[in-house]
């Protein structure tokens, strides 16, 4: 009888340290795929510095991998492309974000709160490429009008279409680290003598900084990956950008334009997988800081 | 004291103003959206294949494609997400692993969709040989709503209380026991809300898709998962910008944002709408 028992217990455990396991594959999932999207980004992007100088590829200016008498694979325009349409997105997003949030935390009547959050969900719900669309009809032919430019597509068109598409990033995180901000610094800062805003603007918003400033950095992770966007709305000019008002092409939109026509395997197959990695390496470097930023302030409210 | 009184009142406003702009902003959105796209939108359009070179005919093919591919997605991400999210929240102890899973997690759901279609095209297109294929691109979707899926999961588990485990685990159940019958029972429908959010967001995606299998123009419906398809947010994409009569096909391309948008947003309605109910429902 006592064999058999224990035999059974023995099963029992074996079966709960396979499901055990199982369950641990699964979670590790999540390490394996950025490994893998690293990995073979990486080694999909070693055989293009082959030809390519890493200084030329990071420093020459000209990209043009079709050429008949030299190809030439530089990516600076596409890099200074893509950081002036993220600058010019938070430029527009940070302030407007931060007063929304600071509006929403401190100031709106909860019942405005209620209604107003879920209409912002509603912005972070629309797809890129209706958002794209819109830069194209309705965006474009504005600031084509004031501007005197031909067509609106460019650089200030993509900016004003990221900053609204990173705008929900920044009011619910800049919202939620207001709200953290323990109720006794307000009340003291109230029973000093200081007005509402006062208490905003000096003691709120600088308690609840390192929030805000992650919730920046996860918007600016967001405005640089963003692909169709800036595809259909800043004019995918090649050149080097001299202003808010040029066409740009930056990293994401030359991926996505030139991928579809590249014959397998060539230099130029090799250098749009490098651009990728380059936007992997920028995005997650980016990101890790927002986070690292937002568990120290965790760690501190605790 | 007046003048204090008056700048908090200039501030204020100013926040208001930042509130104000947002809201036109969207509601601009959706009104050119709905008011032009609602022009063009009919059962026809819905039901029929595009005709004369895309500049006439509905969007059927294209409402298809975004199902099917949207299906392999969810195959691939419900159970996945559920399994990471079951392991995070209860088997894995605080250690520098679990640290290293949650920064992956949180940094995956950074990486840029078109990243993800690089990735796709190398590991499914081309090293599994899928080619460009409702899989490849339903799987590519897949990873990209990992991230999204396991944290929603994770929510839902952690809304169930410790002591429903700790009772399970007290009558000599086995941890799978506990949390077989006391935990998924409870955890299963919000998990399954927030996955449907994630499929949401992944239907409305075109950069991942684009190499992966999303084609131009089929002149027939995909027989098989190996097909090539067309899909919603591409075919927005191509007629709002590779057409070659693109003015001509402005109402075609408003009629498919409108239902890429309802789409989209209606999913998402549904699911916020359910969670809110189970939640008031439930009193543990």
């Amino acid at each position: 009888m006592v064999p058999k028992r224990m035999r059974e217990v023995r099963l029992s455990r074996l079966k709960e340290e396979g499901i055990k396991a199982f369950f641990f594959t699964n979670g590790v999932l999540a390490v394996v795929v950025l490994v893998g999207i690293f990995g073979l980004l990486l080694s999909t992007a070693i055989p293009a510095f082959k030809e390519i100088p890493v200084r030329e590829f990071l420093a020459s200016k000209t990209w043009d991998p079709t050429s008949p008498e030299k190809a030439q694979y530089g990516i600076l325009s596409m890099i200074v492309s893509t950081l002036m349409v993220t600058a010019g997105a938070l430029l527009i997003a940070m302030p407007v974000g931060l007063g929304v949030a600071s509006y929403l935390s401190d100031v709106a009547h909860w019942r405005v709160r209620e209604v107003v959050k879920p209409i912002i969900e509603i912005l972070a719900g629309i797809p890129s490429v209706v958002v794209g669309f819109l830069g194209i009809v309705l965006f474009g032919p504005v600031i084509a009008k004031i501007f005197h430019t031909g067509h609106g597509l460019n650089a200030a068109n993509g900016s004003f279409l990221l900053a609204i598409m990173a705008l929900p990033t920044i009011i619910s995180l800049s919202e939620d680290s207001l709200n953290a901000v323990p109720l006794s610094y307000a009340e003291a800062s109230l029973a000093l003598g200081a007005s509402r805003w006062q208490t905003l603007i000096r003691v709120k918003i600088p308690a609840a900084l390192s929030g805000i400033i992650a919730s920046f950095m996860l918007g600016m992770g967001r405005a640089i990956g963003e692909t169709m966007t800036v595809l259909m709305a800043t004019g995918n000019a090649r050149s080097f950008p001299h202003g808010f008002l040029d066409s740009i092409r930056t990293m994401t939109a030359n991926i996505a334009i030139e991928l579809g026509e590249v014959p397998y395997h060539t230099t130029h197959y090799y250098g749009l997988f490098a651009i990728g990695l380059v936007l992997f390496i920028l995005t997650f470097i980016v990101n890790l800081v927002a986070d690292v930023i937002l568990s120290k302030y965790q760690q501190r409210e605790q | 004291m007046k003048k204090k009184k008056i700048i908090q009142l200039l501030g204020f406003l100013v926040l208001r103003a930042c509130l104000y702009t947002v809201l036109a902003i969207i509601f601009l959105f959706l009104y050119d959206i709905g008011k032009k796209g609602g022009g063009a939108v009919s059962w026809e359009f819905l039901t029929q294949p595009p005709r004369r070179g895309m500049t006439e005919g509905g969007i059927f093919p294209a409402i298809m494609g975004t199902f099917l591919v949207t299906m392999v997605t969810a195959v691939l991400a419900i159970p996945l997400g559920m399994f990471a999210a079951i392991y995070l929240n209860e088997y894995a102890k605080q250690n520098r692993l679990t640290r290293v899973i949650r920064l992956s997690i949180r940094n995956l759901s950074g990486v840029p969709s078109i990243v993800y279609g690089l990735f796709g095209v190398i590991l499914f297109v081309n090293i599994f040989r899928f080619g460009t294929s409702i899989l490849s691109a339903g799987m590519t979707l897949g990873l990209l709503t990992l991230p999204w899926t396991i944290t929603a999961s994770e929510e839902a588990l952690k809304t169930v209380p410790n002591s429903y485990r700790e009772g399970a685990l007290a009558l000599g159940a086995t941890k799978w026991q506990a949390i077989r019958t006391n935990v998924l029972p409870y955890a299963i429908p919000g998990m399954l809300t927030g996955t449907v959010l994630g499929l949401a967001r992944a239907a409305g995606e075109t950069a991942p898709i684009m190499f992966t299998g999303a084609a131009f123009y089929l002149p027939s419906l995909p027989r098989s998962l190996g097909d090539q398809f067309m899909a919603l947010p591409y075919h927005l994409y191509i007629m709002a910008t590779q057409h070659h009569a693109i003015e001509q096909v402005r109402p075609l391309a408003y009629g498919t944002a409108l239902v890429l948008i309802v789409l989209v947003l209606s999913i998402n309605m549904g699911a916020i709408v359910t969670r809110y109910r189970m939640r008031r429902k439930r009193r543990w």
